[in-house]
């Protein structure tokens, strides 16, 4: 940047979107209020290309302008992937247009608490304007109790000795109909949704209801799955596997799914989330030494509050700590900040969120060795006064001051 | 203040279907409901005062801007914009109150008593209350009576109540030096305060970081020690609002002008006040705790304290004296000296307490009652009888042995220890402030006589007006409950559960950020961000 003008150059749009943001950030007020800006040379790119932020739109329904607010956030940190688990067991929010029933049964409100395919679009393309990827997560075989409101015969009927005991379970894998449906259901979002990766879950499946139903033990016997649960749980991902790459989508999976021994395809992406350091270090080196793609997100739960400045340890933690060759190292395509929704809304998704967030936008953008604490504290605190000035409420590190307090509710 | 240890795992939630269940918060003392129900219309709503009461009430602005306030609660439909839809019945519905005295003018006080009956039938509600702090907290409970069926329709049950609070004093603290809250954010939470029947508001008011206090007799203080002279201060007018916004929800507002530690910011405007830290023979540019050895510091903490025990109106006054660091007084030749002089020795716990003894007295002498943290307690046994304890430190068994203790030795007692709610952790944690027993300690009826109440604090370091609303609510209601309630009808969490979901829901419609407590929802989420 030279006397009164600045010299943006970017391969792509996306990386323009990236300086444009950095440059917003290099202006300052002074005392009086006017903008100045330093002379200043950026040369800029991302660590990892995989930087994302998991919200749940099941466990509590958010309204559109929280996501919308949760996206510009993102942008102000350059965050590139907005992972959507949009349904889950508590209520299914998404209003599909092959299968209308599955909100209008399955949502909390089958007016009031759905995201209508206006909606969506909206979503979609207000993360686009931002770079900002959407990938959409439709988990099954197991959390899936609210899909099964409204579409009878999906979920598996539990038994409590030789009869129905009223309850479901998951996904039912032995049926034909699960086959129509998913196809059917997954041809539809790969319309919907853009981007070329969907999030198909695969995680905590409980086999408990599985093991009760009568039907699915026959099942069993008939494929010499014998008493081994995660082989039937197997042979449902891989016909789901199947049919999502007959969409021309690649797809993303929790660990669970490769843990398993499922067979998958060479470009799957396998999300860690599960362990302490050590475990999910060891996770990632397993997955990697199998040459997957990988990316993390257990270090990076948000949705678990404590006291005190937690976003130090989220800072510290690196996708790239764990004993392995460079080219492993190379299959680490970045992580993910996730905010499960149990304790979590609109009221309370913000603060919450941000700042936090922004200390694993820093691990998964800047340079490895960007790594003093101190220096990050500063530099945070006046990146959250920076937020709040532009009507986001992250919540403060420390006792400290903004020159323009939050104004909001 | 502690550092949090508290971890709880993660509970499995079913979600409840909420119209069934009545959410009223605080549980009433006596509430009976039957299935009988009554239609209300807002074209056909009227608050009246009793027959024989047009002359007591004739002045009652406060129970006027009390009816104001409360006909959108009762009506929500009506400021949405969603036009009033007919009632099948448009018979008229009148809510009749009468109060016994007239003290509509007044703050309300240690002694107001908040007791109540309510009794719904057809067409008619009748409010009795003693006095008109009375009268608010049953206009609160009529406002949570009030339903609406899916079709919008309002009604209410047959309901009889006979209620007043298990104790007192029912606080939150609010800290504004840690992080400056702006005016709505107070404001917002003293509105939220009034829909569970909190009566006092702890101001926090100045501390170590920042003095945003705009003293008239020391402008200084203010100007040279808030975090900016213009936008991070109180004015006079801005206190004056938070009184009056709190007189007319019938809450009190106790001010804390915590010393002598917690002071940096003061002095700031007011050189000479704090203690200069020695290292070695000369000053090492740090300052420590307030002077006690010098009689500036007396000369002008009276005059301070002069002005503030005028500017806010309650008969008592919180002065802290909570961890008060020794070393930098150690440090200062001056102060051992005056350790020599006084006969103190090298025990600087009775230059602590020599000190808090001359700001109580002051305090007393400009006629108010001093409440000061346990420390002062735990430092020195021998203060003023009527001076009140606040007890904030420690794990039940440390907080139960102390309020013996304390109850033991005469004095009142207040109870912060367990609603440390700034502390967070994941899950449930109300539940926690909910299970509290503050009567459960060793001691006699009488001295259980003495715990006056207890306090729901919110310290500041890591809280403003960006997080605040959802970390206060509705987690404080748990203590709410606790201290207004029956313990022998709300010992059960579980029980309480699907109650303050639905009372949570409520909140929310009346605009408060309040935050979930489980998976679920509420028919009108927040919708902003």
């Amino acid at each position: 940047m030279n006397q009164t003008y600045a010299v943006l150059k970017a391969p792509k749009v996306w990386g323009a979107l990236r300086g444009l943001e950095t440059f917003s950030q290099l202006l300052y007020e002074d005392e009086y209020g006017a903008k100045n800006i330093n002379l200043t040379e950026i040369s800029d790119f991302p660590r990892f290309q995989h930087r994302g932020v998991l919200l749940d739109t099941s466990r509590h329904f958010l309204p559109i302008k929280v996501i919308l607010a949760n996206l510009e956030a993102m942008a102000m940190n350059k965050f590139n992937v907005f992972h959507w688990h949009i349904v889950d067991d508590p209520s299914f929010p998404y209003l599909s247009r092959t299968f209308p029933q599955l909100s209008q049964m399955g949502a909390y409100h089958p007016y009031t608490h759905v995201y209508t395919p206006d909606d969506v679009k909206m979503i979609i393309e207000f993360a686009r304007l931002r770079g900002i990827r959407v990938v959409p997560e439709f988990d099954t075989p197991g959390h899936t109790q609210s899909w099964g409101k409204g579409q009878n015969d999906l979920l598996t009927p539990c038994y409590s000795g030789p009869t129905p005991s009223g309850t479901f379970g998951p996904v039912n894998p032995i049926l034909d109909t699960t086959y129509d449906f998913m196809n059917l259901l997954f041809k539809e979002i790969s319309e919907v949704f853009p981007d070329a990766y969907v999030h198909l879950g695969g995680d905590e499946v409980d086999f408990e209801c599985w093991k009760s139903n009568p039907d699915i033990t026959k099942f069993m016997e008939q494929h010499s799955f014998g008493e081994d649960y995660s082989k039937l749980e197997t042979f449902y991902i891989q016909k789901l596997l199947d049919i999502v790459t007959s969409t021309q989508k690649g797809y993303m999976i929790w660990q669970e799914v490769y843990d398993n021994g499922v067979k998958l395809k060479p470009d799957t992406l396998i999300h860690v989330w599960k362990g302490n350091q050590q475990q999910y270090q060891n996770e990632m080196a397993k997955i990697t030494l199998s040459g997957y793609k990988t990316f993390l997100s257990s270090p990076w739960y948000l949705n678990r509050i404590s006291c005190g400045q937690d976003w130090t340890s989220l800072y510290r933690a690196d996708p790239h700590n764990f004993t392995g060759t460079d080219d492993q190292k190379k299959l680490v395509i970045g992580g993910e900040a996730c905010m499960w929704g149990e304790y979590v809304d609109s009221t309370n998704l913000m603060p919450r969120m941000w700042p936090r967030a922004s200390a694993v936008g820093e691990r998964l953008w800047s340079a490895k060795d960007v790594t003093d604490v101190n220096d990050a504290y500063s530099r945070l605190s006046k990146h959250r006064c920076r937020m709040v000035e532009r009507g986001i409420p992250g919540e403060p590190l420390f006792t400290s001051f903004c020159r323009h307090e939050y104004k909001g509710n | 203040m502690a550092s949090c240890t508290i971890c709880l795992p993660a509970l499995m939630m079913l979600v409840l279907d909420l119209n069934t269940v009545e959410s009223v918060w605080p549980l009433p003392q006596k509430l009976a409901i039957s299935e009988e129900r009554y239609p209300l219309s807002p074209t056909h709503f009227n608050f009246y005062y009793g027959e024989d009461q047009a002359s007591i009430m004739k002045d009652c602005s406060l129970l006027d801007s009390a009816f104001t306030r409360y006909f959108p609660l009762i009506f929500p439909d009506l400021t949405s914009g969603n036009g009033v839809l007919p009632s099948t019945e448009e018979k008229a519905f009148s809510l009749v109150v009468t109060m016994h005295q007239k003290d509509c003018d007044g703050y309300p006080n240690e002694g107001s008593s908040e007791r109540y009956q309510l009794n719904v039938s057809a067409g008619q509600a009748v409010l009795n209350s003693d006095t008109v702090w009375g009268a608010l907290r049953g206009l609160e409970t009529f406002s949570q009576l009030v339903q609406q069926d899916e079709d919008g329709t309002y009604f209410i049950n047959k309901t009889e109540i006979e209620d007043f609070p298990s104790f007192q004093y029912r606080g939150i603290l609010l800290d504004t030096s840690r992080h400056f809250l702006p005016l709505k954010a107070i404001l917002n939470t003293l509105d939220a305060m009034a829909y569970s029947k909190f009566n006092v508001f702890h101001w926090h008011i100045v501390d170590d970081p920042s003095f945003p206090y705009q003293s008239r007799t020391f402008p200084d203080l203010s100007s040279k020690g808030a975090y900016h002279p213009m936008s991070h201060i109180y004015t006079q007018s801005d206190v004056r609002r938070v009184l009056t916004h709190a007189r007319l929800r019938g809450i009190r507002v106790i001010p804390e002008f915590d010393s002598p530690g917690h002071t940096q910011s003061w002095g700031k405007g007011q050189p000479n006040l704090l203690t200069p830290c020695y290292k070695g023979s000369s000053p090492s540019g740090t300052f420590g705790p307030i002077n006690p050895a010098s009689a500036l510091s007396y000369t002008f903490m009276s005059q301070f304290l002069k002005e503030v025990t005028s500017v806010f109106p309650d008969p008592y006054f919180h002065l802290g004296g909570d961890e008060v660091n020794f070393s930098c007084w150690q440090s200062n030749p001056d102060v051992r000296a005056f350790m020599q002089k006084m006969g103190f020795g090298k025990d600087y716990t009775k230059l602590e307490s020599f000190y808090m003894e001359n700001i109580v007295n002051i305090t007393s002498n400009l006629n108010k009652t001093s409440i000061v943290w346990q420390d002062v307690f735990d430092y020195h046994e021998r203060i003023p009888k009527d001076t009140i304890l606040h007890i904030w430190k420690g794990l039940p068994a440390q907080y139960k042995a102390e309020t013996s203790r304390m109850t033991k030795a005469g004095h009142r007692v207040l109870l912060g220890a367990p609603w440390y709610i700034n502390h967070i952790a994941y899950g449930q944690d109300w539940r926690i402030s909910y299970n509290v027993q503050p009567l459960n300690f060793s001691g006699t009826e009488e001295q259980k006589k003495l715990v006056i109440g207890g306090e729901v604090s919110m310290w500041g370091e890591y809280v403003d007006a960006t997080n605040l609303s959802p970390r206060l609510w509705p987690r404080a209601c748990a203590a709410a409950e606790r201290l207004w309630s029956d313990e022998s009808q709300t010992r059960s969490a579980e029980a309480a559960f699907p109650r303050l979901q639905a009372f949570r829901c409520s909140l929310l419609r009346r605009g408060v950020r309040a935050e979930p407590l489980s998976p679920g929802h509420c028919s009108d989420e927040y919708r902003g961000i």
